[in-house]
């Protein structure tokens, strides 16, 4: 059984290119060269080399004392948070800032949810000097009001999606509405393993120095580079893949997506897609997603913006129908609980994302002595308000 | 011979095609519609069924696409009512939409239910080629539709080709690589494309679409392709209780 890409861009059942004729010659074009590009030996130093000294990698591998006791295993905590921008999303705006260039493009336009990937875009266009536009959802825009200000210090165009659900998903409608309008010169820096492939391929790449680093840092650490568990929050699903990417061929190592199940998985208020989805098309792949029996998508819900979305990824969706992958959620409040217990217990804040994956563990049966990776997408910064207003700090 | 072929066949230019979305504005004027517009002259008809996310659409069909879902228009109510499609229609009829509806209602299905109530044809712009012909195309060619394929000014010729092969109707030029709604600004490269095209003698006849607003425009088109095809212009025409005023009135300028 492959767990990746084959030569049709295919996982399985799900993924594909289901794009109108417009965007046919700027993904024709991805397709043909994204391979070639980032094998490139020059490529790979550049990115590499960004990566070390730009964004801080490798990121630490931290066993975590006091939740490792509390849930009777050896917990360590994949510190994405420590990256430059506070997140994982700046892994992939740097392999693909790259790639941009190498395809001669001006011009850079994304979506956002949570604001860390289209800060993490910022970012990257103003270290190399490319013109910038991001699509936030309204409802976003008021939510995460930090990032909207760091996005446009950073010299960014931040336009409001006001159609649909004001989410990720119709910020997600109109990058793509942007670049059908300006086919020329404008790349798309897709944030998460979505989108018409070669997107969820190309993103897995470059998230995958994730699962790259934390094999070499257990070995370092445990003397065994397979963990028991491997745990990741999934909104789109970068940072899961990038997490289970080196995992995925390992089936000793478990590996365990975890959704967002907002006011609860039959609430009509959530964002648990593997649940609550069916099989359809989406932002150009076949994959799971929410949707009414007229094929209409159905609007998610999520405290956490960076979780709010009605689908998955089309590689998610495969692991999923496989069961290579086990999906389980998490509500708002058990989400918020375990940022307020990662944080009192390890001095960490997560992002409400991350604190998804970490609250999973209170569902976990260990015995003692398993090794627990949990990915640590993000940091809280962005989600102060919340938490204070749901703590009243 | 279908519809679509039939009227290539007897009419060569000034081929008038107008696109509206089912169940707007009110969610029972669909036939209406259909019949108000051939009654005023239009040679074809794009009957948009719609959907939550139209990313190739630009904000004036995103809003009637909105309307229609909120009116409560999907695709069985849609067949449903497109049974009285017949009885007084005669000119050809096509359903336009995006590929996930279709989905779901199953594609043997949605064919079969577009043949039993006299659709000629579909445009489904996010529908690549390849999933077409391994899936889609035989259930297409049993009901006797046409798949409609889209070309635009980046189209390679190669695939041109490629898309005049697998096409059974006609091929719909979009004025520039767009969403739904942006003028027609005929430039040089536009003219250069349309003209590109027009010297491709391909097998299928053109209709030029995107942007057509005027009489205007539409003679543009008309110069370069067998016709063209209007959207945005006509919906934004449209007013509740008012359709056959609103559609007669749009139409004078296009067929006087
Ligand atoms: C910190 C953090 N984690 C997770 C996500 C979810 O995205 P993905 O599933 O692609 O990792 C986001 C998205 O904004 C995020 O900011």
């Amino acid at each position: 059984m492959s767990y990746f890409v084959n030569e049709k861009g295919y996982y399985g059942d799900f993924g594909g290119a289901y794009i109108p004729e417009m965007l046919y010659p700027n993904v024709e074009e991805l397709r043909q060269n994204y391979l070639q590009i980032i094998g490139d030996a020059d490529f790979q130093q550049e990115f590499h080399y960004l990566l070390k000294n730009y964004v801080g990698r490798p990121s630490p591998l931290y066993l975590a004392k006091r939740l490792s006791e509390r849930y009777n295993a050896n917990i360590f905590l994949k510190r994405e948070d420590l990256n430059h921008t506070g997140a994982h999303k700046i892994n992939n705006t740097i392999g693909q800032i790259l790639l941009a260039e190498r395809l001669g493009k001006k011009r850079i336009i994304a979506e956002t949810g949570a604001g860390q990937h289209g800060v993490a875009t910022a970012t990257v266009c103003a270290l190399r000097g490319l013109e910038c536009v991001i699509y936030m959802g309204e409802i976003d825009i008021e939510r995460q009001a930090p990032n909207v200000a760091r996005m446009k210090m950073l010299g960014a165009t931040v336009v409001s999606a006001v159609s649909g659900s004001k989410t990720l998903k119709d910020a997600t409608n109109e990058a793509m509405r942007d670049w059908i309008n300006n086919p020329v010169d404008t790349h798309y820096i897709i944030g998460s393993v979505v989108g018409p492939h070669p997107y969820p391929d190309m993103v897995s790449i470059f998230q995958s120095v994730i699962s790259e680093e934390t094999k070499r840092q257990l070995m370092e650490q445990t003397g065994n580079d397979q963990p028991d568990y491997v745990l990741a929050c999934v909104g789109g699903g970068s940072n899961a893949m990038g997490m289970f990417y080196h995992f995925l061929d390992d089936e000793k190592v478990k590996l365990v997506a975890v959704e967002a199940a907002g006011k609860g998985v039959s609430s009509g208020h959530s964002a648990a897609t593997t649940f609550l989805g069916k099989e359809g098309v989406l932002h150009g792949s076949r994959s799971i997603l929410m949707q009414t029996a007229d094929g209409q998508v159905i609007e998610p819900y999520s405290v956490s913006a960076g979780l709010d979305y009605p689908g998955i990824g089309p590689q998610h969706a495969h692991l999923f129908k496989v069961g290579r992958a086990e999906y389980v959620s998490i509500t708002d409040e058990e989400s918020l609980e375990a940022g307020l217990l990662c944080t009192r217990l390890e001095g960490i804040i997560p992002a409400i994302e991350s604190a998804h994956a970490i609250a999973h563990l209170e569902k976990m049966k260990f015995t003692g002595g398993e090794n627990v990776v949990v990915c640590l997408s993000g940091r809280g910064d962005k989600d102060l308000d919340t938490y204070s207003k749901y703590f009243g700090f | 011979m279908n519809r679509i072929t039939q009227l290539f066949k007897e009419k060569k230019n000034n081929i008038l095609s107008i696109y509206y979305t089912a169940g707007y504005p009110g969610l029972g004027d669909t036939v209406a519609i259909a019949e108000a517009l051939q009654k005023a002259g239009a040679d074809m008809l794009e009957i948009g069924f719609p959907y939550s996310d139209p990313v190739a659409d630009g904000p004036v069909i995103q809003a009637t696409s909105k309307q229609a879902l909120d009116n409560g228009m999907d695709l069985n109510l849609l067949f449903e009512q497109l049974k009285e499609l017949r009885k007084n229609v005669t000119i050809p009829v096509l359903l336009m939409g995006y590929v996930n509806p279709v989905l779901q209602y199953g594609v043997e299905n949605f064919c079969k239910a577009c043949a039993a109530v006299g659709i000629d044809g579909c445009i489904v712009p996010d529908l690549p080629m390849v999933e077409y012909e391994e899936f889609y195309k035989d259930a297409f060619l049993e009901n006797g539709l046409s798949n409609i394929f889209l070309v635009t000014p980046q189209t390679s010729v190669e695939r041109i080709h490629k898309i005049d092969g697998l096409s059974n109707g006609f091929i719909y030029l979009l004025s520039a690589s767009a969403t739904t709604g942006k003028n027609l600004e005929v430039s040089d490269t536009t003219t250069t494309y349309f003209s590109r095209i027009a010297e491709m003698n391909l097998n299928n006849p053109t209709l030029i679409g995107f942007g057509i607003n005027s009489k205007e425009t539409f003679n543009k088109a008309c110069k370069y392709a067998n016709g063209g095809i209007i959207g945005t212009a006509f919906v934004k025409a449209l007013h509740a209780g008012y359709l056959e005023e609103n559609i007669s009135e749009f139409m004078k300028e296009f067929t006087s």
